[in-house]
């Protein structure tokens, strides 16, 4: 036999509180939610290595209520002819739920920018994409401190 | 809840070619499917699911939302105006109720 029962339960606490500090961390539900909004992106992007530029991401620095969060995407592009924006994806990453809007744009758009509100359920980063017609594709990312979150009301 | 009703803001008139500014407001719940109820049971979700805008049958901008879309959902994006014509908005529910509004632009 390996293990005294002094030794058992010694290992039983480590892990115990080994799990505690993660979930009072957030790490464990958090990292989820980025994997969750990393394969979001990359079915969006196809597998495409987003660049940056182009595409401008406006949120506030810091929110009050996390349940309604003005959020603007604008991308620069004469929307027309070959230079066009087909696609904008918003992601929150520590939502429990990451995505939130994909925008379609098209030649009558004129422009490709649009604004919304969104619910941001804690302090993260939110994602925005641009996938273009020719399947280039862009991706600018801020940072939002939510004092109060808005995904459960 | 209420029952939705579009409220929507297109310029009366514009020049041909001109690039507007559209805004619209619906009021929905957009319940998420992430609350608990007080009797311990999820609520289900129930979110406007797509938003499209049409300007003479041709579409202009959509929209496909998630749970995370704040209730009330607004949306404000822009449209390049050839001709005088009828824009028309669509709001579908994930109960399959449509709502649906109408705005006229004459274009000079």
């Amino acid at each position: 036999m390996g293990l005294t029962r002094r030794q058992a339960l010694a290992q039983a606490m480590a892990l115990t509180a080994g799990a505690v500090t993660l979930t009072t961390l957030g790490v464990g539900p958090a990292s989820a939610g980025v994997a969750e909004a990393q394969a979001r992106i990359a079915e969006f992007t196809g597998g495409r290595q987003p660049e940056s530029g182009r595409i401008t991401l406006t949120v506030p620095d810091i929110v009050e209520n996390g349940s309604s969060v003005p959020v603007s995407v604008s991308v620069s592009s004469a929307m027309t002819g070959d230079d066009m924006v087909e696609a904008v994806l918003i992601v929150a990453e520590e939502n429990p739920s990451p995505p939130v809007a994909t925008l379609h744009f098209t030649s009558l758009s004129g422009a490709a920018a649009a604004s919304l509100r969104m619910r941001l359920a804690r302090t993260q980063d939110v994602v925005a994409v641009a996938r273009m017609t020719d399947g280039s594709v862009y991706l600018d990312r801020r940072h939002v401190r939510v004092t109060v979150g808005g995904c459960a009301g | 809840m209420a029952t939705p009703k579009p409220r929507v803001k297109v310029p009366e008139q514009a020049n041909a070619g001109e690039v507007i500014t559209i805004r619209t407001l619906i009021n929905h719940d957009m319940e998420s499917g992430q609350r608990i109820s007080a009797d311990g049971s999820p609520v289900p979700r129930r979110i406007i699911n797509r938003f499209v805008c049409e300007f003479n049958g041709q579409t202009v901008f959509a929209c496909d939302l998630e749970p995370a879309v704040a209730a009330n959902p607004y949306f404000e994006f822009n449209a390049r105006v050839a001709e005088s014509g009828t824009f028309r908005f669509t709001w579908i529910d994930d109960d399959g109720s449509v709502y649906s509004s109408e705005q006229r632009i004459e274009v000079h």
